[in-house]
């Protein structure tokens, strides 16, 4: 009985081989491993139902192997046809190396802003080299139940906001806000460079930044930090060893009104919460009525060409796709709070999705300020802000030494800020 | 005339393999490190520097604060467990090895079974335990009355670093426990029923008679956990990440060598410092170590029946 069921299973293997011998199997590499299911059922399914000939093969690793493994397959040539590229550096250098093909003849790319594309190019946006496929932006979630029953609006401005948390304090059944310093990134990247944006202009300050005609002691950056250390007194108990799923769970079970985040969160959210409360979202709030508003609309993965991939053409097929809207549409809803980066607007179902969506309407967007060539040398910007955010909420430092110490790391490697 | 003595090839042989393993995966990495400790990445290219790196390491103000703040912690660390361990293990042992005590098996058990928890375990627990959110430190407290005690120790600059080092203190204390009993059951009862004779009982006979009789295993405890505590990370790496915070109050210099090597987050790794800061422990411990065997060691007298 055994040995039939093994006969019949070797030859099954051997027609399905023969029957798909004249296709083209692409593998992509990707340390999305969460979105197996996703790519198997309905992103895959759908190309090669439009592309006869060529299979997609999707085999992802686990997050933090991922540039490890990638990097070490690359270098021995087993890498797959397609590359799940990080932002910036990580994949800046793969494309030095000419581990990565360059993709600015692309037709699809015609469909992605400078901003979009920003994360893949060489510092001087000469050469693109990864399809752009999805950002996250940073806001703030609330109970909207919450909300109603404290009788309370989310706010637009800074002094709004500060009224709202003040009254969520003052009724006491909710944890104004959900965030600890104990993983210190959360003080950094949902709070500094969540409301940062407002004060340094969004892109202005951020290019300005890497020019070196601004420094990290000038008012719009020390002004965010500012506001972190206001944060304090809105925060838990013991927030200073609360951690990142701390947090999450604090707001998911209602224990928080307010969680100051990015739209990462909707997927993971949505079930945990089920019914039990309803969540809404509002951008960072602006110092006046009527101020432009700044949003971070990060760039977050692409994908791009194994440079010694033996398919180039099926591969281009394919990313051509990838940079569709058809493929923005797929995507976007089936992976909620990973926006795509399309200029073609993307129809979504996810309410709360809709509404992060819809800032890019009425705000600037721009990228996380450290993530682009600033935190190539050591001390490391981005690591470095970490510990001035954590720092200022817990009141070990002050804004202005936070601040001025950073520029002083920075300055210390790179040239422009000297 | 005295016959040659022929050359004892076995002795060669049969020392060879240990010889060439331990070549191989000792002394060939090590020797690596410090080679890589001497070079450095200039445009993409590997140029000899020296000790040029170490002069970065102690010259340039940020990377000394780092590694000076780190290696401070590494000797509280230390300085902890000796004061904590150390004592504790030694009266545990001393209480176990009492002939009145029942149920010794079991104690000796109980208190040794954490030893064998991973770290990874050990750390993510008690992360659990301290939380000011879900754990069961707050409640515990609060229900003898002494809540206003708690405070969130992981995440405070001042109290985060000793607390690390009472949670290791707690899983490894049945080590000294362990060698601390075996050295007082060797002591023969010749040795004990002489000093009974001679009225010696109670605490003076374990101050004059039996702590004397044990102080080479201390020695022997002190110096394992001076090279482990030197060598430490993955306890503060599991429960406070590899920043080490608040603030770098729990940096160790395992942790400093992690985020510099293997880069963390952005931050690309540097092998170069990395290797630099390897070889600067490794100095470390060398010079500890000797200075144990040889100010120490050579004055501790075995005593022989």
């Amino acid at each position: 009985m055994k040995h039939r069921l093994c006969l019949a299973l070797l030859a099954s293997t051997v027609i399905a081989g023969a029957a798909s011998a004249e296709d083209v199997t692409l593998t992509i590499e990707s340390w999305r491993n969460d979105d197996l299911s996703i790519w198997q059922d309905t992103i895959i399914p759908a190309f090669e139902a439009a592309n006869p000939g060529i299979r997609i093969n999707f085999a992802p690793t686990a997050p933090a192997e991922y540039n490890a493994v990638l990097n070490s397959k690359l270098d021995a040539g087993s890498a797959g046809d397609l590359i799940t590229c990080r932002p910036f550096d990580a994949s800046l250098e793969l494309y030095n190396k000419g581990q990565l093909a360059d993709l600015t003849d692309l037709a699809a790319m015609a469909n992605f802003s400078d901003v979009a594309k920003s994360a893949w190019q060489t510092d001087d946006g000469s050469a693109t080299f990864c399809v752009p496929m999805a950002s996250v932006i940073h806001g703030f979630m609330y109970n909207k139940t919450a909300f109603e029953e404290l009788g309370l609006e989310p706010p637009k401005t800074v002094d709004e906001f500060y009224a709202v948390l003040d009254k969520i304090k003052e009724d006491g059944s909710y944890i104004p806000m959900a965030m600890g310093t104990a993983d210190q990134w959360e003080a950094a990247t949902m709070g500094y460079q969540n409301i940062g944006p407002t004060y340094w202009k969004g892109e202005e300050g951020r290019k300005a930044l890497i020019e070196g005609t601004q420094k990290l002691t000038d008012e719009g950056w020390v002004e965010p930090l500012r506001q972190l250390a206001r944060w304090q007194e809105y925060l838990g108990d013991g927030f200073e060893a609360q951690t990142y799923p701390d947090s999450q769970n604090l707001f998911t079970l209602g224990r928080a009104a307010i969680y100051p985040t990015g739209s990462w969160e909707i997927g993971v959210f949505g079930p945990q919460i089920e019914g039990a409360f309803e969540m809404g979202a509002f951008p960072p709030p602006v110092a006046a009525e009527g101020d432009t508003c700044y949003i971070s609309d990060h760039t977050d993965i692409a994908m791009g060409m194994n440079a010694k991939t033996a398919h180039p053409e099926e591969v281009r097929t394919f990313l051509d796709w990838v940079g569709s809207a058809e493929f923005a549409t797929l995507y976007a809803n089936a992976l909620p709070g990973f926006f795509a980066m399309n200029s073609t607007p993307v129809e979504m179902e996810n309410p709360v999705a809709q509404e992060f969506v819809s800032w890019r309407e009425s705000c600037e967007p721009t990228i996380r300020s450290t993530y682009q060539i600033l935190s190539r040398g050591t001390p490391n910007l981005e690591n470095e802000t970490w510990n001035a955010g954590a720092n200022v909420i817990t009141g070990a430092e002050t804004p202005e030494d936070a601040a001025a110490r950073l520029q002083e790391g920075l300055a210390s490697w790179y040239e422009p800020q000297q | 005339m005295a016959q040659r003595q022929p050359f004892r090839w076995h002795i060669a042989v049969f020392l060879a393999p240990a010889v060439l393993v331990y070549t191989a995966i000792m002394i060939v990495p090590l020797i690596g490190t410090l080679n890589l400790s001497l070079f450095n990445l200039e445009d993409g290219n590997r140029i000899f520097v020296g000790l040029g790196n170490f002069a970065t390491l102690f010259g340039d103000p940020r990377w000394s604060e780092a590694f000076w703040n780190a290696l401070g912690n590494n000797a509280w660390f230390f300085l902890v467990h000796m004061l904590v361990q150390n004592p504790i293990g030694v009266a545990l042992a001393a209480l176990l090895s009492s002939p009145r005590l029942r149920g010794a098996a079991f104690y000796r058990t109980a208190i040794f079974i954490p030893t064998i928890l991973s770290f990874v375990i050990v750390g993510f627990v008690w992360k659990l335990i301290l939380s000011p959110i879900w754990g069961i430190a707050p409640g515990m407290l609060d229900a003898v009355g002494l809540k206003s005690l708690f405070a969130p120790w992981l995440g405070k600059e001042e109290y985060a670093l000793t607390t690390l080092a009472l949670i290791s203190v707690w899983q490894f204390v049945g080590i000294p426990m362990m060698l601390i009993y075996a050295a007082l059951l060797s002591i023969p009862d010749e040795v004990i029923e002489a000093a009974e004779m001679d009225g010696v009982t109670g605490w003076s006979q374990f101050w004059k008679i039996k702590l004397p009789l044990i102080l080479p295993s201390i020695g022997i405890i002190s110096i394992l956990t001076f090279v482990g505590n030197f060598n430490a990370f993955d306890l503060i790496y599991v429960s406070q990440g590899a920043l080490a915070g608040p603030n770098f109050s729990t940096d160790i210099l395992g942790t400093f060598l992690y985020r510099t090597f293997f880069g963390f987050q952005l931050q690309l790794g540097d092998p170069h410092m990395g290797a630099t800061i390897a070889t600067a422990m490794f100095g470390i411990i060398l010079v500890g170590v000797c200075l144990y065997l040889f100010a120490i060691q050579t004055r501790l007298r075995r005593y022989q029946f």
